[in-house]
């Protein structure tokens, strides 16, 4: 698959880390804003997306499939993980909520500007399902366009 | 009177019509996929709006507004069905490429004629 | 004749979605609503999220969420199997 001309190479490559820094702001507020997991690893498998399309057969220095691969299986051993954690009581029990660990502050009833260390374990599961939803969107992207043929020239350009 | 108050629920089946007219009368593969799609699209959007109240916001706490806020469980379960549809389409946009690298071509008649052939 | 057929059976079938999906409340009025109340106020003293959509996702049904995962996880080894290279 052919790559697009310099221009494009070239903002695809300043744009790219704006994406990702984007998606991962919509991941790590997903329990104070509209957003979480799912839509954080769209907007990341969409920047993903871009630097397949700008750079063509190329992009496998940007864009490897092996470390795709390892990222989404520990992204879903690390939600099956925080779901056995709160075991004692029932399955997805809200274990760090309300005590004192890492994202464990209370809130109470109300309208209140969003503070970030609350959540319980509503952060670390919106982390594994972006890492997740991330590797599994980027993976087929990745895997459907390089299924025709090794043998056409690059562009000199 | 009561047709156009629920012009919404109206959309959503006009959606679903025509993603099955799609489906069924045209004969590009791509386009029967499109048409598969539609169905799926009008039936998130008829979740979503079942589940709205009238002068609410948007069921979010940090510097709300009010506190008359819209139903959240139509919205997470919409949240699901959206990557099941993603999933779904994936699938068969696969497949599809597997038959153009098999036949050369898209159009499922001519794919029915050539099988037919092969087999006599 | 197939094709008058089938316009004639899409047409029932939007109409018989027509009918159907106005005798479902009146937009803007839910009949029943006594979950979606406990979860809005309940949310940020149990789960203490302020998204309430994300407290019912990932806490009071996560359950649907862990399916929706493994469905994902499904997709990917699908569309790899199908599209694998094939020596010779």
């Amino acid at each position: 698959m052919n790559g697009m001309s310099k221009i494009v190479r070239t903002m695809a490559r300043l744009l790219y880390p704006f994406v990702l820094a984007f998606g991962a702001y919509i991941v790590m507020h997903g329990h104070l804003t509209p957003g979480g997991g799912f839509q954080g690893g769209a907007v990341i498998a969409s920047g993903l997306a871009m630097m397949v399309v700008a750079f063509g057969r190329r992009s496998e220095k940007h864009v490897r499939e092996g470390v795709l691969s390892v990222i989404e299986d520990f992204g879903a051993l690390a939600f099956l993980g925080l779901a056995f954690l709160g075991i004692g009581t029932t399955f997805f029990y809200n274990l760090i909520a309300n005590s004192g660990w890492l994202f464990g502050s209370s809130v109470s009833y109300g309208s209140n500007p969003g503070y970030l260390n609350t959540g319980g374990t509503l952060p670390y599961m919106n982390w594994a399902v972006g890492l997740k939803v991330l590797a599994g969107l980027g993976s087929i992207v990745v895997l459907m366009a390089f299924v025709f043929g090794e043998d056409e020239d690059e562009d000199t350009a | 009177m009561k047709i156009l108050l629920d012009l919404p629920y109206i959309s959503c089946a006009l959606l679903i019509g025509f993603g099955v007219y799609a489906a069924i009368f045209k004969s590009n593969l791509i386009k029967i996929v499109i048409g598969l799609s539609l169905v799926e699209r009008g039936v998130n959007l008829f979740l979503v709006s079942l589940g709205y109240r009238e002068g609410a916001r948007a069921p979010i706490f940090t510097y709300a507004p009010t506190e008359n806020m819209v139903l959240p469980t139509p919205q997470a379960l919409t949240l699901t069905s959206i990557v099941i549809g993603l999933a779904t389409t994936a699938l068969m946009l696969a497949f599809c490429i597997q038959v153009y690298r098999k036949h050369g071509t898209l159009e499922s008649d001519r794919i029915a004629r050539k099988l037919k052939e092969k087999s006599e | 004749m197939k094709k008058g057929l089938g316009f004639f059976s899409l047409v029932i079938l939007i109409a018989s979605m027509i009918g159907g999906f106005m005798q479902v409340h009146d937009f803007g009025k839910p009949l029943r609503t006594e979950m979606d109340d406990y979860f809005i106020a309940n949310s940020q003293v149990e789960v203490a999220a302020n998204n309430a959509v994300t407290a019912v996702v990932f806490d009071y049904r996560g359950f649907d969420t862990l399916g929706e995962a493994t469905v994902l996880f499904a997709a990917v080894i699908g569309v790899a199997t199908v599209l694998r290279r094939m020596k010779g």
